[in-house]
């Protein structure tokens, strides 16, 4: 029914190739983690555009600023629990502080490393990142987000961190939507119900969405990619004509994209049901990412089931 | 003695008159350290770098990270005497909305890089060696580091990667001064054999005297001592060097004279300033 697309990771690798290739001074480093971030062909065919500096991710972060202050257009590529957790001071001081516009890119972010547990988790990452000054932060939903944030990122003059997961993705927006960093994508624009959503948790509101339009409800449905610069603009637009609201992300409830959202809600006069889904403060359950995102009422039936409760 | 000698040794009793005043006249700062890394940063800036305002916004220069980010009261002598910036602006050190803060910042002009945070200098010297490599430039990137940073372990990190990439235009200078915040390195987390250590990490490593400016002038000359190598450099000084009450005392690490201290101190540079008049 619905048209699956493939591996935003994939996705990501096949448009820094292309741009890549047109661009000698782009280049990838890596810390053993080529495989995972879908880059070995990349290194095949690329082999002095790739660095690869072993399992150490703060070398990867600093020889990324370095390289960057000499000139060059760099994708650090590392797991999104490593990269934004081992080398988190490199992050503030070497890329945000020095304002080098590396493009720290985390794979496997999220629980998409599911049974691997906590050790291997990103869901940290949107709230330590968004205390940093000078850092924008991107989570794609689907296939043309994947593509098109890389395409901006090459010419984006300000440090960038970008959240991939590993699993094929619906194909949300058409081709040719408008994407740009720091303006969200309205999905569908309905009334009094809002779902706002973040990278792999979009396609889950997108189907409760259609699971809503059985019911006779028409929600509004934000891809809101970029969790810095957020995109008050729409969001205040979207939730002052809405009766409810839910945040969905595969990320911590504190820090991310929900807490943004209540910010926002409580300086603006803004009345409304608000709801945050996300990972709960507990020791996260066992599970594979759609096991463990289901279990925190992220899949599409409880997303709908709960706006409808919410709506009365 | 070499008109070149002449000239640096007094430049740097000028930068110690310097540094101790601007932190005396700002109420921080850190002191011997600053003293002991003052020969290294001279020599460097006026005889090997080359760089200056009008080429440091270019590419195709030499670099120089300065690792051990706390001593930044020699950075800011050295870069003010090299025309980055007015001497009357570092009077603005520490001050409120000044960019002259304790720790190295590209506010302030001439600096590369924020450092302050220890054992980061290294990773971002090999990256831009390693642009440099990418680009088939000849031009070279200095990093120095203070011993006691040799504890973090990213530094080690960095230098696996400098090896690997064969970086012979990164050279690496300890600032050798056996003192950190708490004691002697040795007492506090043990370097030595730190020779050993870099060599093992594939570095060519020599020592020099970081305090003696024909010493330091020609192993900067030297430098990469090995093709396809990067080099390591062991500058043993003295921590607080040139100020006699100062030298070798753990408390001046960040501490800040006494108007007593400071004439001192003044006192003793002034005589030694004027043997070179």
């Amino acid at each position: 029914m619905n048209n699956i697309g493939k591996p935003n990771l994939e996705i990501f690798a096949d448009t820094l190739l292309d741009q890549a290739k047109i661009n000698q001074d782009i280049l990838v480093v890596t810390s053993d983690s080529r495989g995972s971030g879908k880059l070995v062909n990349f290194g095949k065919e690329l082999p002095d555009q790739i660095i690869e500096v072993g399992i150490a991710e703060q070398n990867l972060v600093g020889i990324s600023a370095g390289l960057s202050a000499g000139g060059k257009k760099v994708f650090g590529v590392s797991p999104a629990s490593f990269l934004t957790a081992r080398s988190i001071e490199q992050i503030k001081n070497d890329i945000c502080y020095s304002n080098q516009p590396v493009v720290l890119v985390g794979i496997s972010a999220g629980i998409s490393y599911g049974q691997l547990g906590s050790t291997h988790h990103s869901i940290h990452d949107f709230a330590s990142l968004r205390t940093f000054n000078n850092i924008s932060i991107v989570a794609p939903a689907d296939n043309l987000e994947a593509s098109e944030v890389i395409k901006a990122s090459v010419g984006y003059d300000k440090p960038l961190y970008i959240r991939y997961g590993k699993k094929p993705m619906m194909n949300i927006h058409s081709p040719g939507t408008n994407f740009q960093i720091g303006k969200a994508i309205t999905v569908s624009e309905g009334e009094d119900i809002t779902l706002v959503s973040s990278g792999e948790t979009v396609q889950r509101a997108v189907l409760a969405g259609e699971i809503l339009k059985t019911k006779g409800i028409n929600p509004t449905i934000i891809s809101m990619h970029t969790i810095k610069p957020f995109d008050k603009d729409i969001f205040i637009k979207m939730a002052k004509k809405s009766k409810v609201l839910i945040s969905i992300e595969e990320h911590s409830i504190y820090g991310g994209l929900g807490e943004q959202c209540a910010n926002i809600i409580a300086q603006n006069k803004i009345n409304l049901d608000f709801k945050i889904l996300g990972i709960p403060d507990e020791y996260i359950v066992n599970g594979s990412q759609a096991d463990v995102l289901d279990h925190y009422n992220m899949s599409p039936e409880k997303i709908a089931a709960l706006s409808a409760l919410m709506l009365g | 003695m070499s008109v070149d000698q002449k000239f640096l040794e007094k430049k740097s009793l000028e930068y110690r008159r310097t540094i101790v005043e601007i932190i005396y006249n700002s109420g921080a700062g850190h002191t011997g350290g600053s003293l002991s890394c003052i020969d290294i940063l001279n020599v460097l800036y006026n005889s090997i770098l080359e760089i200056t305002p009008n080429n440091f916004t270019t590419i195709e220069r030499n670099n120089y990270i300065h690792s051990k980010g706390h001593s930044v009261e020699a950075l800011y002598t050295v870069l003010c005497d090299v025309g980055f910036f007015k001497k009357e602006d570092l009077k603005t050190l520490n001050a409120f909305d000044s960019h002259f803060i304790g720790h190295p910042t590209r506010k302030v002009s001439g600096v590369e890089h924020n450092t302050g945070a220890l054992g980061h200098g290294l990773s971002v010297a090999v990256g831009l060696a390693l642009a440099k490599k990418k680009d088939k430039s000849k031009k070279k990137v200095f990093a120095l580091l203070g011993d006691g940073e040799l504890s973090e372990g990213s530094v080690w990190e960095a230098c696996t990667s400098a090896s690997k990439y064969q970086l012979d235009n990164l050279i690496v200078v300890v600032d050798r001064n056996h003192l950190q915040i708490t004691g002697k390195t040795e007492d506090v987390n043990p370097i030595e054999p730190l020779d050993e250590k870099f060599k093992s990490f594939g570095f060519d490593v020599e020592f020099v005297n970081g305090n003696n400016i024909i010493e330091l002038l020609e192993i900067f000359q030297k430098v990469p001592f090995t093709a396809e190598k990067p080099s390591a450099i062991i500058a043993n000084t003295i921590k607080g060097c040139g100020i006699s009450f100062i030298e070798n005392e753990i408390s001046w690490h960040h501490k800040v004279p006494t108007d007593e201290e400071y004439k001192k101190a003044i006192i003793e540079l002034d005589g030694k300033l004027s043997k070179y008049e």
